[in-house]
């Protein structure tokens, strides 16, 4: 599985670790939805090294589409709020 | 839904709006390529703004550490004429300019930080747009082949991807240079109105007042000298 980490790189993750992103997925919307900004840093922390350790960063020379978009391993909690309501991260 | 199924979907949304735009595939690459030539210019300005405000900083806080020096000074020469009040006041000043350079300090490292992401960007963009320029050829000679259709899309949805991604950092270091510009007019605003006094242009309070006691000594030792002179 394809994830890229925007501003970064894409990572080729082995797709045993879906179930786990999906969990810390789920705890981040949470973080958002309870306003915990501490809460969701620690959180999207972790998912940021579970792409990074596990992954092989991709030849970019490789031009191929991902199967997962990740924000920015500096992504703030304002960030991360925009992409569930109006336009999202990406304007236009 | 989750925050990356959100994200990666409308991501992939935009991606599809620019393969549906043309009937023809063909146009799909030739435009694309053009989209990825215009960011690669936008990339640039947004390196050479992020360069702009990175010195600006600098050079706010170079004033500002000069500024420091003088506090010091003054409140030496403040505490050897047995003024207190003035030393106090002195160091007071240059606590709180001592504040502000960290705070500067932070801000300039943030702006490195853009300037190096911004820079590696430009080089992975560099490497994909010359790929996807020789894959475009060879996909338009094949195009009879009925996989070339295919190959387009696979081609357009990866680097259209890659082009979100660039647009994106581009937009996140223009809205924080931005912040950074406005940030630095304060300062410089802070700077004028005296509350930290800038150095140099402007007579601080503890200087008038040291040059008062300086200049009263003067007279007061002149005023002996005459005495003297008329005594005579």
């Amino acid at each position: 599985m394809i994830i890229r980490i925007l501003n970064e790189n894409q990572y080729i993750v082995p797709s045993l670790y879906l179930d786990e992103i999906n969990e810390i997925d789920n705890e981040i919307v949470r973080c958002i939805a309870k306003s915990d900004s501490e809460g969701f840093k620690k959180k999207y922390a972790e998912l940021v090294e579970i792409v990074r350790s596990n992954g092989i960063p991709m030849d970019p020379a490789t031009i191929k589409e991902s199967d997962l978009i990740i924000p920015p391993a500096d992504v703030t909690f304002e960030e991360a709020r925009n992409i569930f309501i109006g336009e999202g991260l990406i304007p236009g | 839904m989750g925050l990356l199924s959100r994200l990666t979907a409308t991501i992939k949304a935009k991606i599809s709006k620019l393969l549906d735009m043309f009937e023809d595939p063909r146009e799909t690459l030739d435009y694309s390529y053009k989209r990825q030539l215009e960011l690669q210019q936008e990339i640039k300005k947004g390196i050479a703004n992020v360069v702009t405000s990175k010195k600006r900083l600098e050079h706010q806080k170079t004033k500002l550490e000069s500024s420091v020096n003088s506090l010091n000074e003054q409140a030496r020469e403040a505490v050897a004429v047995n003024r207190d009040d003035l030393a106090t006041l002195a160091l007071e000043r240059k606590k709180q300019m001592m504040n502000q350079i960290e705070a500067l300090s932070t801000q300039i490292q943030d702006m490195k930080l853009e300037q190096d992401r911004l820079m590696d960007m430009d080089k992975r963009l560099a490497t994909k747009v010359e790929i996807f320029r020789s894959q475009k050829e060879t996909i338009k000679a094949q195009y009879s082949a009925a996989e070339a259709k295919v190959r387009i899309t696979e081609a357009t949805a990866g680097i259209g991807e890659e082009m979100a991604d660039v647009g994106f950092a581009v937009q996140r270091a223009m809205d924080k240079t931005e912040e950074m510009q406005a940030r630095s007019e304060a300062l410089d605003e802070l700077i004028e109105q005296g509350v930290i006094q800038e150095f140099g242009t402007d007579k601080t309070r503890v200087e008038m007042e040291l040059e008062k006691i300086k200049d009263e000594a003067d007279i007061k030792r002149e005023l002996e000298i005459m005495k003297q002179e008329v005594k005579r």
